[in-house]
């Protein structure tokens, strides 16, 4: 597995210290979308080890990080970057359409 | 890739699926493009299928559909789970380009590229997406637990949604822009009979309220043309479905809603070898059963299609 996994507990400290992009995907077992995108993320992962993180969190395991985040739909993927959220994605997409979105960071 | 394959089937789905299982079935060894973030179809978003019949206690929409992914591949159905980007369907042997950039030639093409869901068409509508605007109940009612929403929309999808969405609102109005509904008896009923749920009828939505998330909707009556705000933090749309048919602008013969059209009692498509099923041509039943019954038609008129060809196998 090339992503990482976040929790409630640890998902301020990786967003802070992370030294590239990290692209946290909010996703749930019931979600269907989510399970279509979470195989091209671990493909979008390990082509792009050291250029950008892709983390998940699971929202039924983690509420509190979505909820304060106002998260309403998923598959949402936040980016950070120096800690700051600089992209939104909502929903599920194709694999170049999804890499068009992540260009300005690879 | 330079073999010519005797069919090529795109999109899943019941009709996608069944046509995969009838062409597999008679020996022709179809190539399936599923989709890579869409396999499945509309039914992986919906909860338990009542009515498909043969599942008498019901059965979950992506358990149905995984079964008929299994049931095609078991006769020998080679899966691509990706998306045809580009297709030349013109001529003897039909080019299609998946989103990687293989190639596949083909005899003949099904098209069962289904249908997605239609958008409301206010400008907030986009900037609110994932902010409280919804077009999928399954994945997201999570979000709204003791909250009150609202499901615009008259059918079976927008009744099966606003019931499910019970499960964690504390109130779901259903606004639909008539007083009466298209959906089955039973759905209404069953929406009928919930103490959370409140129809709104006559009434449009025209606004969606807030900046940063939804606090609300302006309404107003298609009858009086009064208007008034409801407070609430969920908008989930269920107003219907426009067909998957970008792809095909230029190459065959769409409605004017952009759905394909087939030659009467006949999955023929104008273009010769070309066959389409399922939501992709079908505006009015709309149901898995009639998918799958469509995809079946469309593997037969394939198969006589490459028989009249002498093409009998893979």
């Amino acid at each position: 597995m090339a992503t990482k996994i976040l929790t409630d507990a640890t998902f301020a400290d990786e967003i802070k210290n992370a030294t590239t992009p990290i692209l946290v995907d909010f996703w749930a077992e019931w979600c269907g979308p989510c399970k279509m995108i979470a195989p091209i993320l671990e493909q979008v992962a390990a082509e792009n080890e050291g250029k950008i993180i892709i983390a998940k969190l699971n929202v039924d395991e983690n509420p509190k990080t979505a909820q304060a985040l106002g998260i309403t739909s998923i598959p949402t993927m936040n980016i950070y970057k120096g800690g700051q959220i600089v992209k939104t994605i909502v929903g599920a997409k194709p694999k170049p359409a999804l890499l068009a979105d992540l260009a300005a960071f690879l | 890739m330079s073999k010519v394959e005797p069919v090529v089937i795109i999109g899943s789905g019941p009709a996608g699926y069944t046509a995969a299982i009838y062409a597999a079935r008679a020996q022709l060894s179809p190539i399936l493009l599923e989709g890579s973030v869409t396999a499945g179809g509309a039914l992986m978003n919906t909860t338990e299928v009542e009515n498909f019949p043969g599942f008498q206690k019901g059965i979950m929409g992506p358990a149905l559909m995984e079964e008929m992914r299994a049931q095609a591949e078991k006769f020998g159905t080679r899966f691509v789970t990706d998306d045809a980007v580009k297709v030349d369907l013109k001529g003897d042997v039909k080019t299609i380009q998946d989103g990687s950039g293989n190639t596949y030639l083909a005899k003949s093409v099904i098209l069962a590229t289904g249908s997605g869901y239609k958008k409301i068409g206010l400008p907030k509508e986009e900037t609110l997406s994932g902010r409280g605007v919804s077009y999928c109940a399954t994945c997201d009612g999570f979000f709204f637990k003791e909250q009150a929403i609202a499901v615009v929309g008259g059918g079976d999808s927008a009744l099966e949604e606003a019931t499910f969405l019970t499960r964690f609102a504390s109130k779901v109005y259903l606004i639909h822009r008539r007083n009466e509904l298209r959906a089955s008896r039973i759905m209404q009923q069953r929406a009928q009979n919930d103490p959370k749920i409140e129809f709104v009828w006559n009434s449009q939505v025209i606004d969606i309220l807030g900046e940063e998330k939804v606090t609300g909707i302006r309404i107003k009556d298609t009858v009086t043309g009064d208007e008034k705000n409801l407070e609430l933090t969920g908008l989930f749309v269920a107003i219907g479905h426009v067909p998957r048919s970008e792809l095909l602008i230029g190459q065959i013969d769409l409605d004017a809603n952009g759905y394909v059209k087939t030659q009467s009692d006949s999955t023929k498509t104008n273009i010769e070898g070309v066959f389409a099923c399922g939501d992709l041509v079908d505006h009015v039943y709309r149901q898995a059963i009639t998918a799958a019954g469509t995809g079946c038609q469309a593997a037969l008129d394939a198969e006589r299609f490459l028989a009249s060809q002498g093409i009998f196998s893979a």
